[in-house]
């Protein structure tokens, strides 16, 4: 049943030092606001799941929270690459992380197998690719009916979830609309999941049928965080800031710029700034 | 800049956007594919069917998006749905025409890598990953593939196989059970190169205007093999020109910087 709370209390009791954790969203609804409590809270030994890595997981990784990442596709979204991560894997700065990369489609049927309370995900992948040999993770497994060889990888089953949605009811049921990602497999995946929204409404009533609803049960925290997604964007409420994303290509080029913005930006300040990061956009 | 006057890219997304056609499902890889897909979508080729893998079906962007799940990507399309469904049901399925992927690393048989440079586990320069493309490249019903000539992405051998064209050439994809034609069209700033029919090497057809058969073998970091006959690329047309320029004068005005930290 989803509790109202802050993000400082949803974040505290959800999230623990060792978690396998996917703060997720498909360039979309990218649940920075959480993310950055996390960083506050100094949690440690992280290991984060998510199909697009960016800005988050860079700063994440930058702050040393993460000991492994497990991903399909790293990089700034129409900048470039992620040079924290970077800094990780190739100089171990702060620490050295392991990571385990996947395609988007393994990671995709992977939180769906989660979701749906399989141990694995079957899907037809990775034929030619050096990545099973990089993997050991990725596997095969032949079809009882058709002799069909089909890859298999475990199912993502993530201690906690965190994604950013538009909208929560008062009873704390979840719309998201646009591009939906795998916001609804990832909260299903999860032991437990925080959702951050843009609006509070008092009820669901006049919505269309079909809309992509995650019912108040089927989520642990609902905090109301306006601009949380900031700078990524989210659908009818504000366009992503793409000049943040071009000066993280600055910012993250160098550790001591890097320490001091986190400072400033993340560690100083609360989620209440996300509100004014947003206005105009 | 006249009709006459082109750029080398421009001539590249123009060739690119003319191998798609009105019945086209397209999958649309970012960067160089999504302008010439757009290109396509706005000349000769109106009604086909644009797919980015955030799971936006038939979309019609006014202008070139960041990336692969901007607003205006779900905005325009006749629907959205979950990545997972993407995957599943429309790529695996078999939905899906046509995959238009670019790259960091190409080679003669249209293998890609977008993973690293150098050794896996002590790279060189540490690229993205393979997002996508690795089952992009094994489910679309055939791959184009556009990219820039140079000696740093045209390789004699890949530093590593992200996504799988034609393997060691002839055969290799019937053996690894494949059924997906794989790689049939390359598209570079220079020429337009088809597989051999029988080794499925790459192989130029035609050379853009201005452009010499050393200038293609100078950015290329394998012996490259020309046609019997080598055509010259017909240069952009008026339309297809100013449908470009257009396109990204409104891209730009519109990703200009607006906020910032």
């Amino acid at each position: 049943m989803a509790k109202f709370q802050s993000l400082r209390e949803a974040v505290a009791e959800n999230l623990r030092d060792g978690d396998t954790v996917a703060f997720e969203g498909f360039t979309h609804l990218i649940p920075h606001a959480a993310a950055h409590e996390a960083i506050r809270q100094g949690r440690k030994d992280l290991t984060l799941i998510r199909m697009t890595p960016d800005i988050i997981y860079d700063q994440m990784i930058g702050m040393g929270l993460a000991k492994k990442v497990v991903f399909s596709f790293a990089g700034n979204p129409g900048v470039g690459l992620l040079r924290r991560m970077r800094d990780a894997i190739e100089n171990s700065w702060p620490r050295s992380i392991e990571i385990l990369e996947h395609s988007h489609s393994a990671m995709a049927n992977a939180y769906a197998a989660g979701a749906a309370g399989l141990p694995c995900a079957i899907f037809r992948g990775y034929v030619g690719s050096d990545l099973p040999k990089v993997n050991p993770d990725i596997k095969s497994i032949i079809c009882p009916f058709t002799g069909e060889k089909l890859a298999a990888i475990p199912a993502h089953r993530p201690d906690v979830a965190f994604i950013h949605a538009q909208k929560a009811s008062r009873r704390g049921d979840i719309l998201i609309e646009g591009i939906v990602g795998v916001q609804k497999e990832v909260v299903l995946a999860a032991r437990r999941a925080v959702v951050t929204v843009e609006e509070i409404v008092d009820d669901f009533n006049d919505l269309h049928p079909n809309l992509c609803v995650l019912p108040h049960w089927a989520v642990t925290s609902v905090v109301h965080v306006q601009g949380g997604a900031h700078p990524s964007y989210t659908h009818g409420y504000y366009a992503r800031d793409n000049a943040a994303y071009l000066d993280w290509d600055k910012v993250s080029a160098d550790r001591a710029l890097f320490t001091e913005w986190m400072q400033k930006n993340v560690l100083d300040v609360g989620p209440e700034v996300f509100a004014a990061r947003v206005e105009g956009l | 800049m006249t009709v006459s006057d082109f750029t080398p890219n421009e001539m590249m997304t123009i060739a690119a956007s003319r191998a798609l056609s009105n019945d086209d499902v397209c999958f649309v890889g970012i960067g160089a594919p999504s302008a010439a897909c757009n290109v396509a979508r706005l000349t000769h080729a109106p009604d086909i069917t644009l797919i980015y893998e955030s799971g936006t079906i038939g979309t019609a962007p006014e202008v070139l998006p960041l990336s692969i799940g901007d607003g205006e990507l779900c905005e325009t399309a006749l629907t959205t749905v979950p990545v997972p469904e993407m995957f599943r049901y429309w790529l695996q399925g078999g939905r899906i025409s046509i995959g238009f992927l670019g790259a960091a690393q190409l080679d003669r048989f249209g293998n890609l890598n977008t993973t690293v440079i150098g050794d896996y586990q002590k790279p060189k320069v540490r690229l993205p990953g393979g997002g996508g493309a690795p089952e992009i490249a094994t489910s679309c019903g055939e791959i184009f593939l556009t990219m820039k000539q140079a000696p740093r992405g045209f390789v004699d051998k890949l530093d590593f196989y992200t996504s799988f064209g034609h393997g060691d050439g002839g055969d290799h994809r019937q053996r690894l059970g494949l059924t997906t034609k794989g790689p049939t069209l390359l598209i570079t700033d220079l020429a337009v190169w088809k597989p051999d029919p029988e080794t499925k090497e790459f192989t130029v057809v035609s050379m853009h205007r201005g452009v010499t058969r050393q200038m293609v073998q100078e950015t290329c970091g394998w012996p490259v093999r020309f046609s019997d006959k080598v055509d010259e690329t017909p240069a952009p047309t008026e339309l297809e020109l100013t449908t470009l320029r257009d396109l990204q004068r409104r891209t730009e005005l519109a990703h200009g910087s607006k906020k910032g930290n």
